[in-house]
Parts: C-alpha cells; sequence; structure tokens
C-alpha cells in the first residue's frame, strides 16, 4: 500500500460530498467524481427542508420521537441502528449547516425557523425558502472548494463512473471512469470507494429526479457481485406536475403551510385527506396520500373533469406569507404551467419520486465488497418502506458523515502492502472498458436505445408503482427481458470519439434494465403490503413473513433474491395507522 | 401533425467550426426546449429529411435550479428548461453561450467559474464538521436580504450578458460580487471579509465593471447583483484607503 490510503468518491451531491470532508478532515487525499459539477447535483432539487428535532417551538419534540416516527413512517421496514444515530445527530448536522452560512429561514429571536412536514405532528423541518437542497449543496461545495484550495481534495467533474475495480478476495481497489468529453477512459486506484449516487428515477422514464440519477453506477457494482436490497420499494411522491421531460415535484412544504388537497364533488370542494386522516390531515405520509389520490382518481372516478389530477390549493393563504415561506416552490409551478397558484388552485397528480432501495450496506456502510461503501440515496438504509419527508437530506449527510470515518478506518487498517494490487490488475480494467466501449460504437442494429428506453418507463410507471398485481408484474419481469433481447440489437446514431451522448446512454440503458429487474422481481415476490409497496391481493402487512430485507445478486438468469431479518432492536412494530 | 421549427448551432468539436442545422419537431402542449431536445435526440433528422448526428447538451435538474442547461435561446441567455415553446417566437434558434469555450453543439465548458469562486474565497472558514452548537443568531430582515444572494446557481447568464467579460478581459464576472456579498453579510464570513474584498480588487475585479446592469436584467433568479456591486464598490474604495494609510 502507498504512504497514505487513497480515497475515491463517486457522486459530488450532499453524500458524496459530505465524505469528502469528512475524509480530508482527517488528513486523507480524495479524488470526487460527478457527471455534473457538483453543484449541479440533483440534491439542490429537494425543496422543502432537513428534519431535526430542535423543539424551537416547544412542542416537546426530541430525537426520539423523530426516530420513532422514521421508523413508523418507513412502515418497520428499516433497519433501526442508524436512523437512530441518524435523528440523535439531526440537531448537530443542521447547526453545521447554520455554521456554514446556510440561510435558514428565522424566528423573530434570529433562532432557526422550523416548518411542519408529513407523518409528524411537530414543527421539526428546517428550510432555507424553497430551495433548502440547493442551498445545503452549496454550503458542502463550498467546503469541499476550501480543502481542494488546500491540495487534499481532486475534482473529477464530467466523469461517468463506469465500474469497480476487484481484486481478489474479493476487494474493491479502484474504479474505472469515463470522461464526457473527451471520453477517455481511465482506471483510478484506490484503498476505498464510496458510491454516493442517488436514485433510479430514470428508470422509471419521467420523474421528479434529475437527468442523471440512472442507477446505472448502482447496477454496474451490483453486476459485479454488490448485493442490491429492498429495491420494490420506490417512494411515489403525491403532488407532482407531469411534463413532456419530466415529473415536477410539489414539495410537501406547501403542505406543511397549509396547502390542502381536494377535488370537486357534488359541485363543492371535498377535502379527501381531512376527512379521512383527520389527526394528519393533508400531511399524511406520502405513500398513505397517494393512494388516497389513485383511489380518488381511478376508484371513485372524481379526479378533476375525470382526468388523473387532483387539486393542491393554497389561494387561501395569504400571499406574503406564501412569498415568504414557498416562493421557490410556487415559482416553478408559475414558470412551467403559467397559472399562478396563489390565485388558481395547482394540478397535481403523484408521481416517482425517491429510491428507498439500494446498495446493501452494514452499519459502516460498506456493502458485501471489502472497501466498496455507498451512501446517500443509493444505499438502502434508513427509510425501510417508505421515506418521511425531510429526511433525505439528512440521510445524505449523516450517511456521508458514517461512510467518510468508516472508509478511512478499513483503509487504514489495511495490512501494508499485502492488499497492494499489481498496476496490471487496473490496467486490465480500464482495457475491458474501453473495449467495450468500442463495441457499442459499432453498434448498427435497428432498435433505438430511446425508445427502449420509453417502453420501459412507460411499463414500470403502469406496473411497478402504487398499485401492484402479481400478473402484471410477470408480465413486465417478462417484458423486461424482452427489452434485455431488443438492446442487443440497438445502433448507435453517434459514433463519434468526442463527447458522444448517445455511447453513455446505451450503457446506462443496459445497467437500467438490470435494476429493473431487480425492482419488478423484488415486488412481484413480497406478496404483502408495507409502505410504498402495495398488493390489493395481499392488503395487509405481513411481518410473520414479511419483516425482513430483500436482498438481490446479479446471476446470468436474472436477479437471485435471498432475505435476511429486520433489526428491530429499539421499537417493537405495531399497527401503522394516521387516521 | 402541427410541428416547431429549431434552428441549432452546431459545433462537432472545439477546433472545428460551427455551422447551423435546422429541425422541425412535433408541438406538443407545455413543451419546453429540452422536450424539443429530447425529440431531435429520439430521431435525429434535420429539416431537409437529413439523417444527422443527435444534437448534445448540458442538462440536469429540469426545475432551473441546478443552471446546468443555460443556453442562448432567441437571442437571449437562459435556460432551456424553463424555456416555454408556446412563449418563443419561430423559427427558436439555439446557441451555445459565447463567452465560454464550446465543448461540442450546446455545451460549454463553465469551469473558470468555479475557478474565480475558488480565488474570491467563496467559503465560511469553520472550523470543523463535529459538533459546535449553532452559528451565530440572524434577524429574519438580514437572512431575507442573503438569501437572494444564496440562490446564484453558476449558470452564467449574468457575464454571458456582460459587455466587460470576454476573453481579451480579465474581468471576473459578477456572480463573484454576488457570492463576496454573501459571505461578507454573514456575521462569522465577515470574520475574513477583507481576504475576499482583496480578491476583488485589482485586475479584473470590480473596479473593471462598466457599470451596463446587464447582468442584474439577464439573471434567472433576480439577485439584485448591481446592489452588491454598488456595497462592495464602496466596501473596497475603503479598503484602498485602509491599506494606503497603513
Amino acid at each position: 500500500m502507498a504512504a497514505k490510503p487513497q480515497f475515491v468518491v463517486i457522486g459530488g451531491g450532499l453524500a458524496g460530498l459530505m465524505t469528502t470532508i469528512k475524509i480530508a478532515e482527517a488528513g486523507f487525499p480524495v479524488q470526487i467524481f460527478s457527471t455534473v459539477p457538483c453543484r449541479r447535483s440533483h440534491s439542490v432539487c429537494a425543496q422543502g427542508g432537513i428534519n431535526a428535532s430542535v423543539n424551537t417551538k416547544g412542542e416537546g419534540d426530541s430525537p426520539q420521537q423523530h426516530f420513532y416516527e422514521t421508523i413508523l413512517g418507513g412502515d418497520f421496514l428499516a433497519n433501526q441502528e442508524l436512523p437512530k444515530g441518524m435523528c440523535e445527530a439531526a440537531p448537530a448536522i443542521v447547526f453545521m449547516f447554520d455554521r456554514m452560512g446556510v440561510q435558514f429561514n428565522r424566528t423573530p429571536e434570529g433562532n432557526l425557523d422550523f416548518r411542519r412536514f408529513g407523518g409528524t405532528l411537530y414543527h421539526r423541518t428546517a428550510f432555507a425558502g424553497s430551495t433548502t437542497g440547493q442551498q445545503l449543496i452549496y454550503a458542502l461545495d463550498e467546503q469541499v472548494r476550501r480543502h481542494e484550495a488546500g491540495g487534499l481534495v481532486q475534482r473529477f467533474e464530467g466523469w461517468e463512473f463506469l465500474s469497480p475495480v476487484s481484486a481478489d478476495g474479493p476487494r474493491c481497489v479502484g474504479v474505472v471512469a469515463q470522461n464526457l468529453h473527451t471520453m477517455e477512459i481511465r482506471a483510478f486506484r484506490a484503498d476505498a470507494v464510496i458510491m454516493a449516487t442517488g436514485g433510479v428515477g430514470a428508470i422509471y422514464g419521467r420523474s421528479t429526479n434529475s437527468v442523471n440519477c440512472t442507477g446505472s453506477a448502482q447496477s454496474a457494482c451490483y453486476q459485479q457481485g454488490a448485493v442490491y436490497a429492498n429495491g420494490e420499494f420506490i417512494q411515489v411522491h403525491p403532488t407532482a406536475v407531469p411534463g413532456e421531460d419530466k415529473t415536477r415535484l410539489i414539495s410537501e412544504g406547501v403542505r406543511g403551510e397549509g396547502g390542502r388537497v381536494w377535488v370537486p364533488k357534488d359541485g363543492k370542494p371535498w377535502y379527501f385527506l381531512e376527512e379521512w386522516y383527520p389527526k394528519y390531515g393533508n400531511l399524511v405520509p406520502r405513500d398513505v396520500a397517494s393512494r388516497a389520490i389513485y383511489k380518488i382518481v381511478y376508484e371513485l372516478k372524481l379526479g378533476v373533469n375525470g382526468q388523473p389530477i387532483v387539486y393542491l390549493d393554497v389561494t387561501h393563504i395569504p400571499r406574503d406569507r406564501l412569498e415568504r415561506k414557498l416562493a421557490g416552490i410556487l415559482e416553478i409551478y408559475e414558470k412551467f404551467i403559467g397559472d399562478d397558484p396563489a390565485k388558481i388552485p395547482m394540478k397535481v397528480f403523484p408521481g416517482v419520486h425517491y429510491t428507498m432501495g439500494g446498495l446493501w450496506i452494514d452499519d459502516r456502510h460498506m456493502t458485501n465488497i471489502p472497501g466498496l461503501f455507498a451512501a446517500g440515496e443509493c444505499d438502502y438504509q434508513y427509510h425501510g418502506a417508505n421515506r418521511l419527508g425531510a429526511n433525505s437530506l439528512l440521510s445524505c449527510v449523516y450517511g456521508g458523515m458514517v461512510a467518510g470515518p468508516a472508509a478511512v478506518v478499513y483503509a487504514k487498517g489495511l495490512t501494508n502492502g499485502a492488499y497492494a494490487p499489481p498496476p496490471s490488475l487496473l490496467e486490465q480494467a480500464a482495457r475491458r472498458e474501453r473495449e467495450y466501449t468500442a463495441r457499442l460504437l459499432k453498434m448498427d442494429g435497428p432498435e433505438n436505445p430511446h425508445i427502449l428506453h420509453d417502453a420501459m418507463g412507460k411499463m414500470m410507471i403502469e406496473h411497478v408503482t402504487v398499485v401492484r398485481h402479481n400478473k402484471s408484474l410477470e408480465a413486465t419481469d417478462s417484458q423486461l427481458c424482452e427489452l434485455q433481447q431488443r438492446w442487443q440489437k440497438i445502433g448507435l446514431p453517434d459514433r463519434g470519439g468526442w463527447a458522444n451522448a448517445e455511447v453513455l446512454f446505451a450503457r446506462q440503458l443496459y445497467n437500467m434494465l438490470q435494476l429493473a429487474r431487480v425492482i419488478t422481481r423484488g415486488a412481484l415476490a413480497r406478496n404483502e403490503s408495507r409502505g410504498a409497496h402495495y398488493k390489493p391481493d395481499f392488503p395487509d402487512r405481513n411481518d410473520a413473513e414479511w419483516l425482513k430485507t430483500t436482498k438481490a445478486s446479479w446471476t446470468a438468469d436474472g436477479p437471485r433474491l435471498e432475505y435476511e431479518p429486520v433489526n428491530i432492536k429499539y421499537i417493537e412494530p405495531k399497527l401503522r395507522s394516521y387516521v | 401533425m402541427t410541428t416547431i421549427r429549431l434552428k441549432i448551432r452546431r459545433r462537432e468539436r472545439p477546433d472545428t467550426s460551427g455551422y447551423w442545422e435546422e429541425f422541425d419537431v412535433p408541438y406538443r402542449q407545455h413543451m419546453n426546449i429540452i422536450s424539443a431536445l429530447q425529440a431531435i435526440r429520439r430521431s435525429p433528422v434535420n429539416a431537409a429529411g437529413e439523417t444527422t448526428k443527435p444534437v448534445v447538451w448540458e442538462s440536469n435538474c429540469l426545475e432551473e435550479v441546478c443552471g446546468a442547461c443555460t443556453m442562448v435561446i432567441n437571442g437571449k441567455v437562459r435556460q432551456a428548461c424553463s424555456a416555454l415553446v408556446d412563449k418563443l417566437e419561430q423559427p427558436i434558434t439555439l446557441e451555445p453561450m459565447s463567452k465560454f469555450p464550446c465543448v461540442r453543439d450546446l455545451i460549454v465548458d463553465r469551469s473558470a467559474m468555479f475557478s474565480t469562486l475558488k480565488k474570491i474565497r467563496a467559503w465560511i472558514p469553520i472550523d470543523g464538521t463535529h459538533n459546535l452548537g449553532p452559528g451565530p443568531k440572524i434577524a429574519p430582515s438580514v437572512q431575507e436580504k442573503a438569501y437572494e444572494y444564496s440562490r446564484c446557481m453558476t449558470c452564467g447568464c449574468c457575464v454571458e450578458a456582460c459587455p466587460q467579460f470576454n476573453d481579451r478581459s480579465p474581468f471576473i464576472g459578477a456572480f463573484a460580487f454576488g457570492q463576496v456579498e454573501l459571505f461578507n453579510s454573514h456575521p462569522t464570513g465577515a470574520l475574513n471579509k477583507y481576504e475576499r474584498l482583496d480578491a476583488i480588487m485589482g485586475q479584473g475585479g470590480i473596479t473593471d465593471c462598466g457599470n451596463a446592469q446587464n447582468c442584474v436584467r439577464a439573471c434567472p433568479k433576480q439577485i439584485p447583483l448591481t446592489d452588491a456591486i454598488a456595497g462592495l464598490g464602496w466596501e473596497t474604495t475603503k479598503r484602498a484607503i485602509h491599506k494606503l494609510l497603513k
């Protein structure tokens, strides 16, 4: 091993940046890779806020209560160790951002202000206007820039991760990545690699995720032996606006500030969430709200103008309050739809939003491959079967705070020299990827990769979201296999060697199809309803058989599913009800 | 079927010359420039019916908050995701930003802006990420002002519109002054305010601003860049006098 351990972080969102800072603070060099400049990562899209039980409002809130609600919100599928640590660390995390200069909203006394979010009765969510994610990622990006100026961090922005490099053991000893402009493919040696590559929204075609949230990186790890856990748990956010290019989220913060959901019934507004769930009203957890909207639209046929639309209404909230607390969110709606939400109720419908499942990791954030870690949305811990609003930014940051130091401990513990991979191993890995890219560039079949992507997305949205039936899941899986066959016959419309987006997309699509099967097979096997996973034929949660984590391993014949028990050492599962 | 006409400024590589290519794309309600570009990628055939290479562009969030998809649309610099076709005159022209090196088609290299952020020390030098309790108390009115500056997404609209910012001038651009204002107005950031002021004094700094005020009009987030420039103009003058007398 070299004198000092080397670290590679893949992904420049909140989790990747936080991991990088923690490693740099420990005094070790880090190379951070991101397909986009870090500050353009998907974390910017988080609007509403970050949870921390600071109890500024004197409501008696506590980290214990936050922990309980996180576990309950996740329908008891989350292992309890890491969420407990996360909820306990949350106040210090928000204070850290406060010290970094994040412009959180303030109370008249000058303290941090907190708003309400779904799945809780407490004001627990700190927020910076309606661009909290943007503010948090800028704060971490700035701190990373400071370490960059100090010489510890090297950025590789505009590089795409292609695959991990494994040595016998197995053990992760580096990565292969590709420059998006020059198309250069290079191997990078590392004693520990931390994946922080976000969610998999692009598998559903249109989602609230950013363009680069393809899951391609996680899939590449999965195909090389990393276990992928709880893939079937995909959060569908109740209030989104479908668009041609993407589904745009309207934050839960809107309901936290008093926004009401309704449809016309007998000529009058029917506030169905408030009627069905009097205690939580419009702030029931997201899976509950999305199912309620599906029921309104598809079962009761009460969608606005017979369409898959419900109203999200803020017209009763004074304009100055809207401007102070929700300006950014409402601006997005007005910008993309053209109506002023202060005057006309917004038209919304549930949209694919968050990936609860992800790379399997232990309590130190290490995958089953030694040396390969994961943090942020791409790991499976923290959120169980459904994520609570404003827990995503928190879990990304906390995940980085655990993964960074854990990777340092791991790398320092490697026996000197004994594990050093021969340089030829890295060169071989790079050559393999160069040869694969060369093969992709030669593909000249009749199939259009974008059409295949559309087909996959349409099918996944229809059959593997809010309501799931075994028959259609089976059909979806076999159609995914067909799409994999058709992928073999794609043709590339661009064979150039400079800034060729098509060759990268072909690779991503292949990887997405692999993970789509993990999601679908996992859903098919799980004959119960839990959190975001709902089967009308099995409408109840079944702890006796299914209080367990799905673990998918890649095989040539498709995903092999195994199960392991959930760590429930702190909170005993009970019925989840928000009525 | 109704179609829309796009006229796109293309370039294969940084060292080849640019050319125009036109495309007809099926019209869809509420469509934006990104969905038009996606349609071209799906079926890369130009208006003359010839198969061509798909147009490449940068994008990520598609909610006008990441800044990636900035380009010049009908002569005006803005984000492609929030440029709705219904509000644009046709043919719609798309060009890469002109103030940055073109990589290919609509992709440019804006890394100079990130280097500037390093130069002006756009961060608060905290003691560490360990738990040191909350930051300073801040009045809501102060927060509200600072929040405006904090929304800068380093998109480059302000410098694209600026007559002083070009490859013959070292001028660092208005976004940098917004960031200095943001950090210097924070109680902890103010502890190092002279480092940032020093970084924007001298060549390429604040005195190179020609006061055209294009930046504030071009900013998609309505950041009061000219307020920052005015305030920092005065601060840097005071700093210069102070240094002179020392």
